[in-house]
């Protein structure tokens, strides 16, 4: 672009784009609490992440200049981002391995099990 | 023959020896800004492990748990960073194109965006208090104690017209434990608000009608509620846990905003050098925004976790 070029570092994002984004993240806002009126079940968590991650998306690429800028920051971004899911990834499968373990609504019978251990 | 100068025009006063270019320089410093916002992804995502692993295990600890939140007031604050996430990376675009009064107004924008979103932030967390839904064990239940561990609270809410049912009751059991008769919004006493001077009271009656109005239409108190999951204070320990995180890098966006703004104005040469320190040197124009730039970086960061709080907490 002329402008980048005048100006010599850093992309320059036009005010239109960015209203743009703006605007779209808001629908989104709304789409996302409209759609939590409805019980998908489990479904629910993963149409709230999905929507999230398109709003996230639109901030890193746009706001952020991320689309614009040195491949390498998005690289540094985007290994935090992979780094964090192999530690969630890898606690979930650590932590439904031991699910059955687990008595829903367990109170009471984690303290008889403690108390026929250790009367 | 005179030598060309190419050395005085290609170093300007912000260009620090060690560099080159004033691109490397920028861009060194942006590439510093996304290794510290990639730990922050890393420091938020230790609790976010804490939420998920919590989540899969007792899923219905979240349900019951969100439905003590406000919708609206969570809804809204997210247009709030939102928009000021907006007017932040138009501030960024109105330095690149050197014009310091619309950058000065964007700052402002965003500067009151964050203050506005701490400040909704405040009126639910008191709510909150108000209404006792503490972190810490404030819903444990011992198996078989048979008693509620509701009565270290020396002031147990009762509001509206449960306030006047509680009193006629003869056992100050029943009194001091929460239980809103009815679900009837008509049961509400209207605010009283004294027209010479607010006192206390009318505000904080203002304050639970407006609630009442939009919170959430579960009647019964928590600890009353018999079928409330094992456990329900967890949901608030990460919820505390998680906002109060992202409101602390709020506030911190609200420092930064603040120097930024006045790193934006022209510096007068009166002041002390000491503060010519602590402040920037330089005024921002199309050459040199780098603080401006980064700073917008950490306050997008900030509005992206939020955008994931929202919906994890509020929403399912």
């Amino acid at each position: 672009m002329t402008d980048n070029e005048q100006h010599g570092v850093g992309h320059i994002v036009p005010i239109s784009i960015l209203a743009a984004t703006g605007g779209g993240l808001l629908v989104l806002t709304v789409i996302t609490v409209f759609a939590a009126g409805f019980d998908f079940g489990p479904a629910n968590v993963w149409i709230a992440l999905s929507i999230a991650a398109v709003k996230a998306s639109l901030v890193v690429l746009l706001f952020m200049h991320l689309l614009w800028d040195r491949p390498f920051n998005g690289v540094v971004f985007v290994a935090s981002i992979a780094f964090l899911a192999i530690f969630i990834g890898f606690a979930m499968t650590d932590t439904f391995e031991y699910r059955p373990d687990i008595d829903t609504g367990n109170a009471v019978q984690v303290q008889q099990k403690l108390d026929a251990i250790e009367p | 023959m005179t030598v060309t100068e190419p050395s005085t025009h290609d170093h300007p006063d912000f260009l620090q020896h060690h560099w080159d270019t004033p691109k490397q320089q920028f861009e060194a410093g942006k590439l510093g800004m996304w290794l510290f916002l990639a730990t922050e992804v890393l420091l938020f995502g230790g609790l976010f492990v804490l939420y998920a692993v919590w989540r899969g295990n007792h899923p219905e600890m979240f349900k019951f748990g969100s439905q003590f939140l406000d919708t609206k007031l969570g809804a809204i604050n997210t247009a709030v960073l939102i928009l000021s996430s907006l007017t932040m990376a138009a501030a960024v675009t109105m330095a690149q194109r050197n014009k310091r009064g619309a950058l000065m107004i964007l700052l402002s924008l965003t500067l009151a965006g964050a203050l506005t979103f701490l400040v909704i932030k405040y009126f639910e967390y008191s709510h909150k208090f108000h209404e006792g839904y503490y972190p810490g064990m404030k819903f444990y239940e011992p198996p078989g104690s048979g008693s509620l561990s509701w009565d270290n609270d020396p002031t147990p809410m009762v509001h509206g017209a449960a306030a006047a049912h509680a009193t006629e009751a003869p056992s100050p059991l029943v009194a001091a434990n929460f239980v809103m008769p009815d679900a009837e919004p008509t049961t509400i006493a209207p605010p009283v608000v004294a027209p010479a001077g607010v006192s206390q009271e009318a505000l904080d009656a203002l304050y639970d009608d407006i609630v009442a109005e939009h919170h959430d239409d579960h009647p019964v108190h928590p600890l009353q509620d018999p079928n409330r999951p094992d456990n329900a204070h967890m949901f608030f320990n990460i919820y505390f846990l998680m906002t109060g995180l992202h409101g602390i890098h709020v506030s911190a966006g609200v420092i930064m905003l603040t120097w930024l703004l006045v790193g934006a104005s022209s510096i007068p040469d009166r002041w002390p050098q000491i503060t010519r320190f602590f402040l920037l040197k330089r005024s921002f124009g199309a050459d040199w925004f780098t603080p401006v730039d980064l700073g917008g970086l950490y306050w997008h960061i900030v509005d992206l976790i939020w955008i994931f709080l929202f919906p994890l907490f509020y929403l399912i």
